[in-house]
C-alpha cells in the first residue's frame, strides 16, 4: 500500500507544484494591489483575506468581492487569477484521474489488493497456476469441497472469468506470469497456510519453472504438476516433484486397464471420477484387434500401455511413421472408409480416435461404426466446449485431458491413501474381488457421486475418539459408520482400507479394534463424510453414538444431573446411619 | 550536471534562507519580521515538500519528514499571525509576534536538518 501512495505522489508532483505556485502568485497579487475600503480610504488586503478570496474563487464557489468592493485594478487581477486557478485545478485533477486509469497503476493496485486478500486467508489453501480448462475444473471441484484456492494466470480474461464462474466462495486471482518466483511469493507460496502447489498451465516450461521454484523455496510443499511430454516428466521427477500427471499416459493406462481387467477399471473409475460409469458397462469382449487413429503423444502412450496385453494393434496416421515391429501401420486419414478397411476395421473389437482434431475424431468414429456397428469406440476430446457433440455421438469412452488431470488431482488431494489403495488392488487382488467391491460400491452410492475420505486416529483429526481411547475404552471400526440421527441405521459408507504401521489391510472388518495412529480410508456418499466428522470430533455426538447416557447433553445438563444425584445421596446417608444403629 | 538535482537543492536551501531571514531579529518586535517573508517561506517550503515526494530511499523518507515538520510549523505560525491580526481583540501584540517567530524558529531547525541531510547525501555520492 505504501508503494502505491509513493507512486501516486510522485506522479502528482508537477500538478501539485503548479497549484501551489498559481495560488501563491494569486494571493501575493491581491496583497500587493491597492484597494479602498467602504469609506473610500486606501486599504490593502491582508494575506488572510487574500487567501480566503483565492480559496473560494479557485474552487469556483464565488462568494463575491469580500470584504470590500474591489477596485478596477483588483478586478483585472481577479480575471487573471480566475483562469489561472481553474486551469491549474483542471490540470491536476485530470492528471490524478489519468493516474488512476493508468494500466500500470491499476495492475499495481490489483497486485496489492491480491496480496492483501491472500494474506487474509486463515485456512489451508492450494495455489493453482493456470486457470484454463484444467485449472477451472480443479478450482471448481476444490471450492465445492470447501477448500480455499488462490489462482494465478497469465491472461486477464481468465482471471475475470473467476468472478463470473459460479464458484462456491470467493477465489483471489492475479493476472501475472506464475513462472516468476516473485509472483509465486505474492500468491502465498511461503504462507504457512499454503498446503500445495498445482502448476496446471498448458506450457510445459512454465509448469517446470513453477515446480522448481516452489521446490527450492519451500521444499516441504507438495507439488502436483501437469505435463505433456516425457522429457518434462523426467525433468520434473529429477528434483522430487511429488505427483506428475501426464494426461495421455494416464489415460492410456486407464484404457489398458479397462481392456485387461474391466472390474478393477471400474473400481478405479468410481474412486477417481465423480461421474462414474455404470456397473453394466464393464467390457467383456476386449481382446483382439484394435485400431488406433493418430500416432501423436496419445498414440505413443497407448502403444506402450498395450504392450504385453493380448491385443494386436494397427495404427493409422496421415504421416508415414517409423514404428517398431509387430505393430502394423496404415498411412492415410482415418476419416475415410478406405483407410479403415485397409486397417481391417471389420474384424476389430475396438477403435481409438486419438487425433488432436475433434471434428476428425468424430468423423472417424461415425465412419467406422457404419462399417462395424459392434465396435468399442474411444474418442479423444480436445475442447471442452464440444461436450454436447461428444455426448450425442454416444461413444463408449471419451478421453478428455483436462477432465483426467482434474480427477486425478482431486483424488490425490482427497487422500493420499486412494493411490495406495489402488496400488494394493492392482498388485494383490484379482478381477473377481474387484467385481464384488464394485457391487458393494454400487449398493451404497447408486448413481450418485461416490466420495472418498480418510481419517487418522489422533488428537488433531479425531479428538473425540482420542479422548475415549486415553480413558481406556475399546473402540471398533463400526462406530464410524453409525448414523447419529438414528443409531439403528448405518451411514451410506464403508471402510476401504486400514493402514497401520505401514501395512495396508484392504476392506477391514467392522469389528476391527482401533489403535492410535491408524489411517482409515472410507468411501461412500459425501453426506456420510459430514456425519462422520461430527462423530469423531464432537464429544457429545461421539458419546451418543457409543451409547454413553451419562454424558448426554451440554455442560448445563450434566451439571444439573450431577447435582440431582448428589442431593439424592445426601438424603439417603442419614437413613443408613439410623439403620446401622 | 543534473537539472533535477539543481532544482531540488535550490528549493531546500531557499526554504532555509528565507526562513532564517524571517526568524532573525527581535523576537517580539513586529517591525523585525516581514509578513511577505513568512509567505514566501511557506510557499517555498510547500514546493520543497512536493519535490521530495516519491523518493523511496531512506534518506528521501527522512527529508520528506523534516520538510513536513517545517510546513507544519510555518502554517501554524501563519495561523497565529492571522488570528492575531484579524480576530484577536488586542491585535498582533508582542506575545503573538513572539509565538509566530518561535514557531518559525522550529521550522528553521527542521530546514537546517534538511540541508544537513542533503549535504550528507551529496558527500556520500561516489563517482
Amino acid at each position: 500500500m505504501n508503494h502505491i501512495l509513493f507512486v501516486l505522489l510522485r506522479r502528482l508532483r508537477t500538478p501539485l507544484i503548479t497549484v501551489i505556485i498559481v495560488y501563491a502568485v494569486s494571493v501575493l497579487g491581491f496583497v500587493i494591489i491597492p484597494g479602498v475600503d467602504d469609506t473610500g480610504a486606501p486599504w490593502r488586503m491582508s494575506f488572510f483575506h487574500a487567501f480566503y478570496f483565492v480559496s473560494f474563487m479557485g474552487s469556483t464557489i464565488g462568494f463575491g468581492e469580500i470584504p470590500y468592493e474591489f477596485t478596477d485594478g483588483q478586478r483585472m487581477w481577479t480575471l487573471v487569477t480566475i483562469y489561472g486557478t481553474v486551469i491549474s485545478w483542471l490540470y491536476s485533477i485530470g492528471k490524478m484521474l489519468a493516474v488512476f486509469q493508468d494500466q500500470a497503476f491499476i495492475r499495481l493496485m490489483n497486485r496489492f489488493a491480491f496480496i492483501r486478500e491472500v494474506n487474509r486467508i486463515g485456512e489451508p489453501f492450494y495455489l493453482v497456476c493456470g486457470y484454463g480448462m484444467t485449472g477451472s475444473r480443479v478450482v471448481s471441484q476444490l471450492t465445492r469441497r470447501g477448500i480455499h484456492v488462490v489462482v494465478v494466470d497469465i491472461e486477464q480474461a481468465r482471471i475475470d472469468a473467476l468472478e463470473t464462474d459460479s464458484l462456491e466462495h470467493n477465489v483471489p486471482g492475479l493476472c501475472a506470469d506464475a513462472s516468476e518466483p516473485d509472483v509465486l511469493n505474492d500468491a502465498g507460496l511461503k504462507s504457512p497456510f499454503c498446503v500445495g502447489v498445482l502448476p496446471l498451465t498448458d506450457q510445459d516450461p512454465a509448469n517446470l519453472a513453477i515446480s522448481i521454484a516452489s521446490k527450492l523455496l519451500v521444499p516441504k510443499l507438495p507439488v502436483i504438476c501437469r505435463t505433456e511430454s516425457d522429457v518434462t516428466t523426467a525433468n520434473l521427477a529429477s528434483f522430487g516433484t511429488d505427483h506428475i500427471i501426464d494426461p495421455f499416459v494416464t489415460y492410456a493406462d486407464y484404457l489398458a486397464l479397462a481392456i485387461h481387467s474391466p472390474y478393477k477399471h471400474l473400481v478405479y473409475d468410481w474412486l477417481t471420477n465423480p461421474e462414474h460409469r455404470s456397473v453394466a458397462s464393464a467390457y467383456q469382449e476386449t481382446n483382439g484387434h484394435w485400431v488406433i487413429c493418430g500416432y501423436g503423444r496419445f498414440g505413443k502412450a497407448l502403444q506402450r500401455s498395450f504392450k504385453g496385453k493380448p491385443v494386436n494393434l494397427t495404427i493409422i496416421d496421415i504421416k508415414p511413421m517409423d514404428i517398431s515391429a509387430n505393430v502394423s501401420f496404415v498411412e492415410g486419414p482415418g476419416t475415410e472408409a478406405d483407410t479403415l478397411e485397409e486397417a481391417n476395421i471389420r474384424e476389430a473389437v475396438g477403435l481409438i480416435a486419438g487425433t488432436d482434431n475433434d471434428a476428425n475424431n468424430l468423423s472417424i468414429i461415425m465412419t467406422a461404426l457404419e462399417l462395424n456397428p459392434k465396435l468399442l469406440t474411444v474418442v479423444r476430446q480436445n475442447l471442452s466446449t464440444n461436450d454436447p457433440v461428444f455426448s450425442a455421438a454416444k461413444t463408449d469412452l471419451v478421453m478428455e485431458p483436462s477432465q483426467i488431470i482434474a480427477n486425478n488431482i482431486l483424488s490425490l488431494i482427497k487422500s493420499t491413501l486412494i493411490g495406495e489403495f489402488l496400488h494394493e488392488m492392482m498388485t494383490h487382488q484379482d478381477d473377481v474381488w474387484a467385481h464384488t467391491l464394485v457391487n458393494r460400491m454400487s449398493s451404497v452410492a447408486g448413481d450418485a457421486e461416490l466420495d472418498s475420505w480418510a481419517f487418522t486416529v489422533n488428537a488433531a483429526e479425531t479428538p473425540a475418539l482420542e479422548k475415549a481411547m486415553t480413558e481406556g475404552k475399546t473402540l471398533t471400526l463400526n462406530l464410524f459408520l453409525k448414523d447419529p440421527g438414528g443409531l439403528r441405521q448405518n451411514l451410506p459408507a464403508f471402510p476401504l482400507m486400514l493402514k497401520r504401521a505401514q501395512v495396508c489391510k484392504l476392506l477391514p472388518g467392522e469389528l476391527t479394534e482401533l489403535e492410535e495412529g491408524d489411517e482409515i480410508l472410507f468411501c461412500g456418499l459425501s453426506d456420510a463424510y459430514y456425519q462422520m466428522q461430527w462423530i469423531v470430533s464432537n464429544f457429545n455426538v461421539f458419546r451418543h453414538v457409543i451409547g454413553d447416557a451419562d454424558a448426554l447433553g451440554g455442560w448445563l445438563g450434566r451439571w444439573y444431573r450431577s447435582r440431582k444425584a448428589k442431593m439424592q445421596v445426601e438424603k439417603t446417608v442419614p437413613e443408613s446411619d439410623y439403620s446401622e444403629l | 550536471m543534473n537539472r533535477e538535482k539543481v532544482v531540488f537543492a535550490f528549493f531546500i536551501v531557499l526554504a532555509l534562507t528565507i526562513n532564517f531571514g524571517f526568524f532573525i531579529g527581535d523576537i517580539g518586535n513586529p517591525d523585525h519580521h516581514n509578513v511577505y517573508e513568512l509567505f514566501a517561506a511557506i510557499v517555498v517550503s510547500l514546493i520543497a515538500t512536493v519535490l521530495k515526494f516519491g523518493d523511496r530511499t531512506h534518506i528521501g523518507a527522512v527529508l520528506l519528514a523534516t520538510s513536513l515538520v517545517a510546513d507544519l510549523q510555518l502554517v501554524a505560525a501563519a495561523v497565529v499571525w492571522g488570528y492575531g491580526a484579524q480576530i484577536s481583540a488586542v491585535g498582533l501584540d508582542e506575545a503573538a509576534m513572539a509565538s509566530v517567530v518561535s514557531l518559525s524558529a522550529g521550522a528553521l531547525l527542521a530546514n537546517i536538518t534538511s540541508v544537513i541531510l542533503l549535504m550528507v547525501e551529496t558527500i556520500m555520492i561516489r563517482r
